[in-house]
C-alpha cells in the first residue's frame, strides 16, 4: 500500500525540478490501484458480456448463414423478416404465457415458504436446505423426468387424474396444458433458491419494528402485509427481475418436453428461445435472424424488467401507505429512506 | 487430395491389422518411448483417442473395444446421441463451429444432404481399395456433384412388417409369418383394409403412428419434395398433388378408419405403449427391431413378416464421416473403414438389427444364417436381405428434405396424436411451414 506522506504532500515541481519517480508511482498506485482490482471484472464482463452483445447487434444485420458466413450488409432486413413470421409471435405469447405461469406463483409461493421457514421451527438448517434440494437437479434431468410424469396417455399425473375422477389432459397436445406442466418444472426447480434469497432478507428485517406493531395491535397477517413485504422490496425487486430475465430466455424445460425438441407439432410450447435456436440452427440455418431475434429479446427484457421494477415499487409503496394508515408511522421512517 | 499412396498403406496396413488379430497372441502394446519403432508402420507411434459419435442404437460397443485391441494405441469412446435430431443438432452447430465434433460422426442419410453442402469441411473419404463395397445407391448418396465420397455407408434400413402374432391369433388373422406376408398383400390399401378388419374384432389398434406410415410411403417416392437433382428445387406444399394423396390417404386410414394408436414415435407414450398391447403391427425396418426388443422386454409374440406394402422401401441408414476438423484425421478415416467393413457392420446386425449396407454382406451366409430369438426366432438376416433386393426406389433428398418432412410430420401429428386440428386446417399450417424453409 502507498506511504501516507507522499499521498499528502502536493507535488512541487518548482522546489524539485527532478522527475520524483517514487512519488510518482505511488500516486498512480492509489489513483489506480481500485480500478485495477474493479477490471478484471469489467475485463471479463467486455469479453464474454459487452463483446458478444454487440457482436450479435453486428450480426443481426447481415446476411449471415450458419455455415457459408458473412453473405454482407443487409441493414434490418432480418427485423423485417423475423417479425414477419408467424411462428416468432406464437413464441413470444408461449414465452409470457409460461413465464406469467411460472414467475407469479413462484415468487408468491417463495414467499409464504420464507415466511414459514422464518417460524421458529426445528432442525431449521434441515428445512432450509430440503427446498434447495430441487435446485441442485439439472434441468435436463428434470424436464426429462417431467417429460414422463405428463406423458399424455401413460402419464403418471394423468394416472392421479383418472384416480380421482378428473378427465386427463392433453399435457402435450394443448397449447395451455403444456405450458402449465413446463411452469411445473420452472417452479419446481426455482421456487425453493427464491424462497431462501426473500428468507434470507426476511431475518434481516429488525424484530423490534415487528413488535412494536404487535404493541399496536396489528394481527400477524396486518404485520406480514404491511411491516414484512414493505421491507422485502429490495430484494423482491431482485428476486422479480432475475424470475424476469430466466423466465424470458427459458430454454432447457421447453427443449426437454419431448425428444424432438422444437416445441411441439405445432409448436404449442416453442419458446422465444427455442425459436431463436430453430431459425439458427435449425431448418432455417440463418444466423442474422437468430441474431435479430437475439436483440428483440434483449430490447423484451429490458423493457419488462424495468415495467417489473415499477411496479414492484408500486406494490411495496402502497403497502406501506397502509402501514401509515394504521399508526405505526414510526416505521414508514425506515420504509421511506429506504426507498430515496 | 490427399496421396493414393498413402491411403492405400493405410487400408492395408489396417487389413494387416485385422489379420494379425486373427493369431492368438494380440500385439504387444507399443512402448511409450517414441524412439522405439513401431512395430505396425501405419501405426500411431502415440497414444490416441478417437471418439465415435452415434446416436440410436450403431451396435458398436464390442467393435470398438476390439479395434483397440487390434490398434492398442488407439482408444476409442463412444459418444451416443439418443436421437438422430438431437445428433443432427449437434453436428450442424459443431462444424458451423470448427470445433468439437467427434472424430468419427454417424450421420443419418436424411440430413445428410444438409451437411454434403459444406463437403469442404468433411474429410474426402474416397479410396479406391473401398470401391464396390456398398450397394450402389447407397455409396451415391453420400457421394458430392464432383464426386468426393464424404461419408462410409453403415447401414440401410430395408423395411418389413413387424407384428404381434399373439393379437393377430386373438382377432382371427392368420400367424404364421409366411401366411401374414400373404394376408398383408401388395399395396398399401391392401395393408389398411386387413387393418380394418383387425380392429374390428381388437381392442388394439394396427399400426402405432401416422407418421410412421408416412415415412414408409414418402421412402417409395423418387422425388417427394424436390425436383430432380442435382438441383434442389422444392414444390411448393399447396401445388405437391403426391404428398397431398398420401396425407389424404393416411389420415383416412389413422383417423375415419381409426387404425392408429395416435402415438408419435419415440416419445414415452409410445414406448409405453409397447408393453400394454397398444398396436399389432409397425413397419421396421432393421435398425427398428432392436428398438422394439428394447421397449417390448418381456412381451411375447412379436414376429416379422418377409412383406412391404407398397413395393420395397428402404427406411433411413447411416454413415460414418470424418470431419476435417479432428486431430487425426487419418486414423479416424481407418477407424471408419474399419468399422464399415462387411464383417463388422455384420457383427452389429447381430447385436442391434443394423443391417449392412455392404453389397459383400448381403449374400455371406453369416448374415443371411442370422435368426432373432426375440421374433419368435425369424431368419430375420434372410427377410431383411430379401426385403433390400426389393428397395427400387431411393428418393431424392436435398437440402432441404429435413425441413420439408418435418412441416408434414408435424402436420400429421396435429390430426393424429395432438386432435387439435383437423386434416385440413394442419394440411394449410404445413403449407405455411414449408413456405418458409429456405
Amino acid at each position: 500500500m502507498p506511504a501516507q506522506p507522499d499521498v499528502a504532500a502536493p507535488p512541487s515541481s518548482a522546489s524539485r525540478p527532478a522527475f520524483d519517480w517514487r512519488s510518482f508511482r505511488s500516486r498512480l498506485d492509489v489513483k489506480s490501484a481500485p480500478y485495477l482490482y474493479i477490471a478484471p471484472f469489467f475485463l471479463l464482463f467486455a469479453l464474454v458480456g459487452l463483446f458478444p452483445l454487440l457482436y450479435t447487434a453486428f450480426v443481426s444485420v447481415h446476411k449471415w448463414g450458419l455455415v457459408t458466413g458473412n453473405q454482407g450488409f443487409i441493414g434490418l432486413d432480418n427485423y423485417q423478416a423475423v417479425l414477419d413470421q408467424p411462428r416468432f409471435w406464437q413464441g413470444m405469447g408461449n414465452t409470457f404465457s409460461i413465464f406469467l405461469l411460472s414467475s407469479v406463483p413462484q415468487i408468491i409461493l417463495a414467499i409464504f415458504i420464507a415466511a414459514v421457514l422464518d417460524a421458529n421451527l426445528r432442525a431449521k438448517t434441515f428445512w432450509r436446505m430440503g427446498v434447495l434440494v430441487p435446485y441442485v437437479v439439472a434441468p435436463v434431468a428434470v424436464g426429462l423426468i417431467f417429460n414422463q410424469m405428463f406423458a399424455d396417455q401413460s402419464g403418471f399425473v394423468n394416472a392421479i387424474f383418472a384416480n380421482i375422477g378428473l378427465p386427463a389432459v392433453g399435457w402435450h397436445a394443448d397449447a395451455f396444458a403444456s405450458h402449465v406442466a413446463i411452469a411445473t418444472m420452472v417452479n419446481f426447480r426455482w421456487t425453493g433458491y427464491n424462497a431462501l434469497i426473500v428468507l434470507a432478507a426476511m431475518q434481516a428485517i429488525p424484530r423490534d419494528i415487528i413488535e412494536a406493531a404487535v404493541v399496536d395491535g396489528a394481527s400477524r397477517l396486518r404485520t406480514f402485509f404491511s411491516i414484512t413485504i414493505p421491507m422485502l422490496r429490495p430484494t423482491l425487486i431482485f428476486v422479480i427481475i432475475t424470475s424476469t430475465i430466466g423466465g424470458l430466455q427459458i430454454f432447457d424445460e421447453p427443449r426437454m418436453f419431448d425428444q424432438i425438441g422444437l416445441g411441439g407439432n405445432d409448436r404449442q410450447w416453442m419458446t422465444i428461445t427455442m425459436f431463436m435456436y430453430e431459425v439458427g440452427w435449425g431448418n432455417q440455418r440463418n444466423f442474422g435472424r437468430a441474431a435479430a431475434v437475439a436483440w428483440i429479446l434483449f430490447v423484451v427484457i429490458v423493457v419488462i424488467a424495468l415495467l417489473n421494477y415499477w411496479l414492484t415499487s408500486r406494490i411495496a409503496s402502497s403497502g406501506a401507505a397502509t402501514a401509515k394508515l394504521h399508526g405505526a408511522s414510526r416505521l414508514l421512517g425506515t420504509t421511506k429512506g429506504d426507498r430515496r | 487430395m490427399r496421396s493414393p499412396i498413402l491411403l492405400r498403406s493405410a487400408a492395408a496396413a489396417a487389413f494387416a491389422a485385422i489379420l494379425f488379430a486373427g493369431c492368438s497372441q494380440a500385439p504387444a502394446p507399443a512402448p511409450t518411448d517414441t524412439g522405439a519403432a513401431p512395430t505396425d508402420s501405419a501405426a500411431p507411434a502415440e497414444e490416441i483417442t478417437l471418439t465415435v459419435a452415434t446416436f440410436n442404437e450403431f451396435g458398436y460397443n464390442d467393435l470398438l473395444a476390439e479395434y483397440t485391441k487390434l490398434n492398442p494405441n488407439v482408444k476409442v469412446e463412444e459418444v451416443k446421441a439418443a436421437t438422430s435430431d438431437e445428433a443432427r443438432a449437434n453436428f450442424m452447430t459443431k462444424l458451423a463451429a470448427g470445433s468439437g465434433l467427434s472424430d468419427v460422426e454417424g450421420v443419418e442419410v436424411d440430413w445428410l444432404p444438409e451437411i454434403m453442402q459444406s463437403a469442404d469441411k468433411l474429410a474426402d473419404l474416397t479410396d479406391p481399395a473401398l470401391d464396390g463395397r456398398w450397394l450402389d445407391w447407397k455409396a451415391a448418396q453420400a457421394t458430392t456433384a464432383d464426386g468426393k465420397l464424404v461419408g462410409y455407408g453403415t447401414d440401410i434400413g430395408p423395411e418389413g412388417v413387424c407384428y404381434r402374432a399373439d393379437l393377430f391369433e386373438k382377432a382371427g388373422l392368420p400367424t404364421d409369418r409366411e401366411e401374414v406376408a400373404k394376408a398383408l398383400g401388395s399395396t398399401w390399401d391392401d395393408y389398411f383394409n386387413l387393418g380394418k378388419q383387425f380392429v374390428a374384432k381388437s381392442d388394439a389398434a394396427w399400426f402405432d403412428s401416422a407418421d410412421a406410415i408416412f415415412q414408409g410411403m414418402v421412402n417409395q417416392v423418387a422425388n417427394p419434395f424436390s425436383s430432380t437433382e442435382p438441383e434442389e428445387t422444392l414444390i411448393p406444399l399447396d401445388q405437391n398433388t403426391q404428398i397431398k394423396a398420401i396425407y389424404d390417404q393416411i389420415v383416412k386410414a389413422a383417423v375415419d378408419d381409426k387404425l392408429s394408436a395416435n402415438l408419435q414415435q419415440w416419445q414415452p407414450d409410445w414406448q409405453n405403449a409397447f408393453q400394454n398391447n397398444g398396436f399389432a403391427t409397425m413397419l421396421c425396418p432393421g435398425w427398428m427391431l432392436g428398438v422394439i426388443e428394447g421397449n417390448a422386454a418381456g412381451v411375447e409374440g412379436w414376429d416379422i413378416a418377409n412383406a412391404f406394402p407398397g413395393g420395397g422401401g428402404n427406411w433411413g441408414g447411416s454413415f460414418l464421416t470424418v470431419p476435417a476438423q479432428g486431430a487425426h484425421v487419418e486414423e479416424a478415416k481407418k477407424l471408419a473403414a474399419w468399422l464399415t467393413a462387411p464383417e463388422q457392420q455384420i457383427k452389429a446386425f447381430k447385436l442391434k438389427g443394423t443391417f449392412p449396407s455392404q453389397v459383400e454382406a448381403l449374400t455371406s451366409q453369416d448374415l443371411l444364417s442370422v435368426t432373432n430369438p426375440f421374433f419368435n426366432d425369424a431368419p430375420t438376416g434372410q427377410i431383411l436381405a430379401d426385403r433390400a433386393k426389393a428397395v427400387t426406389v431411393v428418393p431424392f433428398k436435398g437440402p432441404n428434405y429435413f425441413g420439408y418432412r418435418a412441416a408434414i410430420s408435424n402436420a400429421i401429428n396435429r390430426v393424429d396424436v395432438d386432435k387439435t386440428h383437423n386434416a385440413a386446417d394442419s394440411w394449410a399450417t404445413a403449407v405455411s411451414d414449408v413456405a418458409a424453409l429456405g
